[in-house]
């Protein structure tokens, strides 16, 4: 193996749920494989650090292409409560085929020593509090992120 | 084949699979040999790069019913 590891670099700006699994599996993933990763979490995507994750849901607004039990005219998944019935829906066909759930995901990257840097200015924006967010997390801003990502094998952006 | 560990990932779909195979094979001692059962049909491609990224050989694979069957060596 080559004495400098491989970098994976991400960024995470969306707070969906359908959007939260692809940074996690594939930080998890690449750290399995030998990686160092870090995932930067900005915007909305800062609530994946939140330490209760129940409020990351599916939309199935301007989600055209989310499959559902029956065709729903566009105006009716505005109604209340389809949010949370469409992530009630997705999150028990997730357990039913054996995916794991976004606590899992993110329990597995710290373990393997995937590191999560929160976005300062996006803390600020939303005026969140450190505490609100889980332990052995790191802060910082774009810098920071460019700092890691200059010499990665593997930028995304999600 | 012969092994000296076995790891039943049945039910479990991506990235599960690879991960618990990452932790198997670090409580292993070099030249062991860890049998790999899966159910996913997205682990045959990912148990190849994944012997290839982490230099521990797939020694053989192969389907048997709904079960994909994995050995890997420990590299050293």
């Amino acid at each position: 193996m080559d004495s400098t590891p491989r970098k994976m670099a991400i960024i995470a700006t969306k707070g969906t749920l359908d959007m939260a699994y692809p940074p996690f599996i594939l930080a998890s993933t690449a750290a399995a494989l030998g990686y160092q990763v870090q995932i930067f979490f900005s915007f909305y995507g800062l609530q994946l650090l939140d330490k209760n994750l129940d409020h990351i849901r599916i939309s199935p607004l301007a989600n055209p292409a989310m499959p559902s039990p029956m065709p729903l005219p566009t105006l009716m998944k505005a109604l209340p409560g389809m949010e949370a019935m469409a992530t009630g829906m997705m999150k028990a066909k997730m357990q039913k085929k054996g995916i794991a759930s976004l606590e899992e995901l993110r329990a597995l990257c710290l373990d393997s020593g995937v590191k999560f840097i929160a976005c300062e200015m996006t803390l600020s924006l939303f005026e969140l509090d450190r505490s609100d967010l889980i332990d052995g997390i790191d802060f910082g801003g774009a810098a920071t992120f460019v700092d890691f990502a200059g010499d990665a094998q593997i930028s995304l952006f999600v | 084949m012969e092994f000296d560990q076995e790891l039943d990932t049945r039910g479990l779909l991506c990235p599960i699979p690879i991960l618990k195979t990452k932790g198997a094979m670090d409580k292993l001692q070099p030249s062991q040999v860890l049998k790999v059962v899966s159910t996913d049909p997205g682990s045959v491609r990912d148990m190849e790069a994944f012997a290839r990224q982490t230099r521990n050989p797939l020694l053989h694979s192969r389907v048997d019913g709904k079960d994909y069957i994995f050995f890997l060596r420990k590299e050293g």
